[in-house]
């Protein structure tokens, strides 16, 4: 055994290390493959060692491996024993290789749990923080459930930096184990007010990343935020918020009313782009939810509006981008407001930078009216031009077609330009939008019927230059188009100049190349064209000629039989022998000309995307009941997919009987009428005489205009738009003046025009009246067709098992498993308890588990019953909260809810600080509350809210732990009275200021003075800049290069009547004694006469209570503490005490910074902890009227210093 | 939340890469390719902002980088993260790295991939930067090689 320990470590000299390995790759950069592989297989040799050391090194190699691609999940059994190393080096090196390559599918993985549990718990918190973050990367549903509780229990820890950690896992375990939000919610929102910023900010974090995804259920903690977002000055957390009052908004618009002013204060006064930015979001979102019905807001519009100007107007390319993205949302709602910085955003089209361009093509489509489409369309040509990459010229292309084709063409006045556009974009090489054009070809072709005519000389051009369009690459997507030509060219045959012509090109050899699904659109739309042409010949009397084309169908279509598409294969030989027969038919002379045509006799209209869907159910009939007895097993193996072609061609699979006689045709002919007026999709033959079909050409009747022919239509890859655009002008300019005339006679008769949309449109625009007379066809729908469709939300969504009510009181069953000694009567340390972990750790059986759900699901039951109520309820409180002018409570009211919710125990210790928090913040809340209405009703509304809580709370603890003496809790006779540590620091009749001193728990010799402004005057403060005469022992940290004479600028500025707080950090010697120190604040008073200097002079005072931080204790420890001896003893009596013992108790726990530790009838042991480490122990007895304390503390002069603080406080009372 | 982290250098080499969403080895090693001729190509003058590629992108998510010398810091995060908030993060995870390896290049990543990896621990969990201050994370790292340091609660003894 030994002669192996000396081998390993032998060998080990020899191991390469990391660095090793890195220099080796960089060495052998020609074969890498192999060099890595041999690395691999030493790897896997030293993995085999015993030596733990070895194998860290090994799989510290592999977490590089793994990071340049390599496969590490081999090694994941190795991984776990390092994670198990009890040396940090190695350990950490194990978490690190789990969290790049664990996931869920990983098997050994629930082989960690023991070891993860025991990491958490460790004494050592660098232990328990790389748990978190290993477990952060790996969590599974198995690790989350079993785990879940004992992050909770991490939430609480003594170090702000274990606690920053467990609070943003616990989001991790939320997704994975859904069932422990409710359980640790109230725990998470005590992290709101955690004393640690970076834990505050982890937990306003964790709650906005919930809320973004269930917003509905966190309205309620609206309030919470709103404090939180008028009184920190942390920029991210600020973000944060104010991001989530951008998604609460949409569901409440009265919030949205109470943030705008706030929001614009920010806006104003912030430095920071980031959160300026964020603010104006936020802004617009409001805005958004209150488009209705709030006219006034234009003022805020306005001033978002100028801000993200500015910002697009920067310099920084960042801010620029940003701008225009914020623009895109208010474009939205205001597109008037945008549309006056229409210069500033075609600027950006031209930007160099190719993100900003997108942008701003954004935008684009708000900007677009009837006057200036043509302009701006002319513009993105010119940039289609000149684009180089295809993503962006995809972009550009999919823009134009966006914007043109918006809201049913509206702004488009000529369509002879729109086609003319589309044709020219088909001149792009290699874009993969070539089936939008196509769409946009077919949608327009038949929707417009005035423009088919054009179209269809469009599209004969396209087909008969089809080689340019499909020449080099065969995988070209603009090919789409030709599907689209051809469909046109086919059915609206009777428009085409030469038909003979077009259906030569149709017929071109070199059609085959082209992909299947276009082919068999060719074929069929050529026999349509055949059809058509047929018919011209015999009314001509041409019959020569007409067999001619016969012949020349029948030499063309064979190459197209044997074509290796189904589809295409299937249509041409059913034609051809169609195509035969009627080769026969005309040698006889009998003419057919009549009878072919009618193979594709009717109109097609557009059907609505989702008409399919809307079509009502018939009574009676289920579509979930067997037509047929369902098939057998081994039956349903041989079902084959149904659909074999491809799904654009079932639109033109209407017609595909081969021959037939005459009878036959018009027989089908029948039944087809008869199904069309029974088909919901189907225009019925209606009086109207647009829509009449069959035999008549059909669009005759239509108005339209002479095509002038000065432009040249024949030219391919010309641009023609160009034209369009002045001959539009022209003929805007015509009907200007014509208009003028009719003006000057008087004639109101206007002329029967369809005008579409024309409430839409605004003034300007309703002048030019499109040059075809169009009428677009709007989109069949079913008759009584169901109005609404449900959203169809994504039933795989993993934060859909997170939308959970959380203001519902917990249920039993709802408790996280718990490991079984943690309920015992006394709660333990954590260091005593983690031997205690080791042994025990078995999972709870599954028996267990599988009771605990039938009763879960027992307990919903009831909850639902209850959860009315309990809506109703919170309803009301938001209600409260945000009605500008509630309805007067009484104060009865609010006094004696908290009576129906006393006499249980409160809960555990963790809930101390928060009360307090609580308390601080009403009686804060109560100062003001004379000057503002407002603010007193929502402190009101805290009040109740606050109360509720409690009683559900205590509700929920006093089923969990019926304990007769409580530990670290005060029994609750009575409501406790508002208290507050802020204290007054100054006061004059422009500012009023009030301090609160906290120490530092990341450094010991810091306090932090937070310093709350309040502007009572009329008038704007600032320039606020606050200075302090340093002593020796004391001094304000100032920033570096400034002199101890300097004051220190406060980063905001006062509106009237706003209020902010400031935090200055103050570093101290010693601790020991009080201290006093001088200061001036010195600001700048602006109003309507000027500005004026002011100074006010203050006095801070630290008491030594402020030194201390309320640490709670477990009673075990703190037995231990008294016994140790060390400790210094001290003791005061003070006399004529009225008040209660548990109000008492309250008090010193407030403003002296305790925790009760244990409290038996009318005595109480009482501890805290100073910044720099003197444990501060107490005895509260109460005797008939008095008090008598006795302190312990390893500092004899802070513990008298303390215990006559506590002598003033106390007879106070 | 942030999807990943991605350094690499100039010729689109992986120096440190860092999922918090789970994708197989190949998948990661594509969306590094992708992203790297997505962020290679531009100038460097314009925006740091980009709509995400095809694997790692979705309507939601935005690539943020910021090029520093050979080197590309990439962040891929979705919308609930303010896009200049990241842009200051980036700096300041260079920044720390400046500080843990005294001016850093991109040799120290190379052989120091492990403790660049730590540094980038804090960053990891789900964006709980916000409030990372600078002198705190050398000290972390420190901990793992050095010493470890014991809690500062004074033993109750």
């Amino acid at each position: 055994m030994a002669l192996k320990m000396v081998k390993g470590s032998i060998d080990r000299m020899f191991d390469k290390n990391l660095q090793d390995l890195v220099r080796g790759i960089r060495n052998h950069k020609e074969d890498e493959a192999k060099y890595i592989s041999q690395c691999i297989d030493e790897i896997k040799q030293e993995l085999k060692q015993d030596n733990i050391a070895v194998k860290a090194n090994a799989v510290c190699k592999l977490t590089y491996l793994q990071m340049l691609g390599y496969d590490i999940s081999w090694a994941a059994f190795n991984i776990i024993e390092v994670m198990s190393a009890s040396k940090f080096t190695f350990k950490r090196i194990g978490y690190l290789a789990a969290s790049q390559c664990f996931h869920e599918g990983t098997d050994v993985i629930m082989l960690t749990t023991n070891q993860i549990r025991k990491d958490l718990s460790s004494p050592n918190q660098y232990d328990t923080g790389v748990a978190l973050t290993g477990l952060s990367c790996f969590v599974t549903p198995d690790l989350a459930r079993d785990l879940a509780n004992d992050i909770m229990t991490l939430m609480s820890h003594t170090k702000p930096y274990i606690r920053k950690k467990a609070v943003l896992i616990m989001y991790k375990v939320f997704l994975k184990y859904p069932e422990s939000l409710r359980p640790a919610f109230p725990r998470l929102k005590e992290k709101l007010e955690d004393p640690d910023p970076g834990v505050q900010s982890a937990a306003v974090n964790v709650i906005c990343e919930l809320a973004r995804r269930n917003p509905k259920n966190y309205l309620s903690l609206a309030p919470l935020f709103f404090k939180l977002m008028t009184s920190s000055t942390n920029n991210w957390v600020l973000i944060k918020i104010i991001k989530l009052f951008g998604a609460l908004t949409p569901l409440e618009p009265r919030l949205g009313k109470k943030l705008i002013e706030p929001l614009t204060n920010l806006i104003h006064s912030t430095s920071a782009m980031s959160l300026l930015y964020e603010c104006v979001n936020t802004v617009i979102a409001v805005l958004i939810s209150l488009s209705s019905g709030m006219p006034n807001h234009s003022a805020s519009i306005q001033l978002c509006v100028q801000k993200l100007r500015i910002l697009i107007e920067d310099s920084d390319q960042n801010l620029k981008y940003l701008g225009l993205l914020a623009m895109s949302k208010i474009l939205k709602t205001h597109p008037k407001s945008v549309q006056s910085h229409k210069d500033l955003i075609l600027q950006c089209l031209d930007d160099k930078d190719e993100s900003i361009r997108l942008r701003a093509l954004d935008l684009l489509y708000g900007m677009v009216s009837k006057k200036n489409l043509m302009e701006i369309v002319k513009k993105l040509m010119i940039h289609v031009d000149k684009a180089e990459g295809t993503t962006y010229r995809d972009e550009l292309l999919t823009k134009i077609i966006d914007i043109c084709s918006q809201s049913n063409y509206q702004y488009i006045t000529n369509f002879e330009w729109y086609i003319s556009i589309l044709v020219e974009l088909t001149r792009l090489e290699g874009t993969r939008h070539g089936h939008l054009i196509a769409a946009q070809m077919l949608d327009v072709a038949i929707r417009v019927k005035a423009i088919r005519k054009f179209a269809v000389s469009q599209m004969a051009m396209l087909l008969d230059n089809a080689h340019l369009i499909a020449s080099n690459t065969q995988r070209n997507g603009i090919c789409e188009v030709l599907y689209a030509a051809a469909w046109i060219c086919g059915e609206f045959s009777e428009h085409l100049q030469e038909p003979n012509q077009t259906l030569e090109a149709m017929l071109r050899p070199k059609v085959t190349t082209l992909p299947g699904h276009i082919q068999a659109v060719y074929v069929q739309n050529m026999v349509k064209l055949y059809a058509s042409i047929l018919q011209q010949k015999e009314e001509a009397g041409e019959k020569e000629s007409s067999q001619e084309i016969t012949q020349l169908m029948i030499d063309r279509l064979p190459q197209f039989v044997q074509s290796a598409d189904l589809e295409v294969q299937e249509r041409a030989s059913c034609i051809l022998q169609l195509i035969k027969y009627i080769q026969k038919l005309q040698a006889k002379e009998v003419p057919v000309a009549e009878e072919v045509i009618a193979l594709f006799a009717g109109e097609l209209n557009p059907v609505a995307p989702k008409a399919q869907k809307k079509v009502p159910v018939p009574e009676g009939l289920d579509l979930d009941t067997w037509i047929n007895e369902p098939p057998s097993d081994s039956e349903s193996e041989d079902e084959k997919p149904k659909t074999i072609f491809h799904d654009e061609e079932q639109r033109h699979s209407r017609q595909r009987q081969p021959e037939m006689d005459e009878e036959e045709l018009a027989r089908r002919r029948e039944v087809r009428k008869q199904e069309q007026a029974n088909n919901p999709f189907y225009i019925k033959s209606s009086p109207s005489p647009q829509k009449r079909y069959q035999d008549t050409p059909g669009v005759e009747h239509i108005p339209v205009v002479q095509i002038d022919l000065s432009v040249p239509l024949k030219v391919p890859g010309m641009p023609m738009s160009d034209q369009y655009v002045k001959l539009e002008e022209e003929r805007r300019h015509k009907q200007r003046l014509e208009k003028d005339k009719k003006k000057k006679k008087q004639k109101k008769e206007k002329k029967g025009k369809h005008h579409r949309h024309n409430s839409l449109h605004t003034e300007s625009d309703e002048d030019i009246a499109p040059a075809q007379h169009v009428d677009i066809i709007t989109e069949e729908m079913p008759e009584n067709a169901l109005p609404s469709d449900e959203d169809d939300k994504d039933p795989n969504d993993p934060y859909k098992a997170l939308d959970i009510d959380l203001d519902k009181p917990l249920a039993d069953s709802e408790k996280l498993p718990v490991q079984k000694h943690r309920n015992t009567e006394n709660l333990k340390s954590p260091d005593t308890e983690a031997p205690l972990v080791e042994k025990k750790s078995k999972k709870p059986k599954k028996k267990e588990k599988k009771h605990k759900e039938r009763e879960r699901e027992k307990e919903k039951k009831k909850d639902k019953e209850r959860k009315v109520d309990e809506e109703e309820k919170k309803g009301e409180d938001l209600d409260f909260w945000l009605s500008p002018a509630p309805p007067p409570v009484s104060t009865t009211q609010t006094q004696s809810e908290p009576e129906v919710s006393t006499a249980i125990a409160e809960p555990e210790d963790h809930e101390e600080p928060k009360k307090e928090d609580r308390e601080e913040e009403e009686d804060d809340e109560g100062k003001k509350s004379s000057k503002h209405k407002k603010k007193k009703h929502k402190k009101e509304k805290e009040e109740k809210s606050k109360d509720k809580k409690k009683s559900k709370k205590k509700h929920h603890h006093s089923e969990e732990e019926p304990v007769e003496s409580v530990q670290n809790g005060t029994l609750d006779d009575e409501p406790l009275p508002p208290m507050s540590s802020y204290h007054l620091l100054a006061e004059n009749p422009y500012i009023k200021m009030t301090y609160d001193i906290q120490g530092n728990l990341q450094n010991d010799s810091q306090v932090t003075v937070s310093v709350i402004f309040e502007n009572k005057s009329t008038s704007f403060v600032k320039s606020m800049e606050l200075n302090v005469l340093d002593s020796l022992n004391a001094k304000m940290i100032r920033p570096e290069g400034s002199s101890v004479h300097d004051g220190i600028p406060v980063p905001f500025q006062l509106p009237p009547g706003i209020s902010n707080e400031a935090q200055f950090v103050f570093t101290l010697q010693s601790i020991v004694m009080a201290q006093k120190l001088k200061g001036t604040l010195s600001f700048i008073v602006k109003n309507d006469e000027g500005s004026t200097h002011e100074k006010l002079d203050f006095k801070l005072h630290f008491s030594c209570a402020s030194y201390l931080i309320t640490t709670p204790c477990y009673s075990d420890a703190f037995a231990k503490l008294l016994e140790s001896g060390d400790l210094h003893m001290n003791s005061i009596k003070v006399d004529g005490i009225s008040i209660s013992f548990q109000h008492l108790l309250a008090k010193i726990c407030f403003h002296h910074h305790f925790s009760v530790v244990e409290r038996v009838d009318s005595c109480a042991s009482m501890y805290s902890r100073s910044i720099q480490g003197h444990h501060v122990c107490l005895l509260v007895k109460k005797g008939e009227n008095s008090v008598s304390v006795d302190g312990k503390c390893n500092e004899s002069t802070l513990l008298s210093n303390l215990l006559d603080e506590m002598k003033e406080t106390l007879s106070m009372c | 939340m942030i999807k990943a982290i991605l350094i690499f250098n100039n010729h689109g080499k992986p120096r440190l890469s860092k999922f918090y969403q789970r994708y197989s080895e190949d998948i990661q090693q594509q969306i590094i390719r992708e992203t790297f001729h997505l962020v290679s190509k531009r100038d460097e003058n314009v925006c740091n902002f980009l709509e995400g590629g095809l694997l790692i992108g979705g309507s939601d998510n935005k690539l943020i980088y910021r090029h520093y010398a050979t080197l590309y810091f990439v962040f891929c995060v979705d919308s609930s993260e303010s896009e200049l908030g990241i842009l200051d993060l980036i700096q300041v995870f260079v920044e720390t790295l400046d500080k843990c390896f005294e001016n850093v290049c991109e040799l120290d990543l190379i052989f120091h991939v492990d403790k660049a990896g730590l540094a980038g621990a804090p960053a990891r969990a789900v964006s709980a930067v916000k409030n990372m201050n600078l002198p705190e994370i050398p000290r972390n790292i420190n901990i793992g090689d050095i010493s470890i340091k014991v809690p500062n609660l004074p033993s109750f003894k």
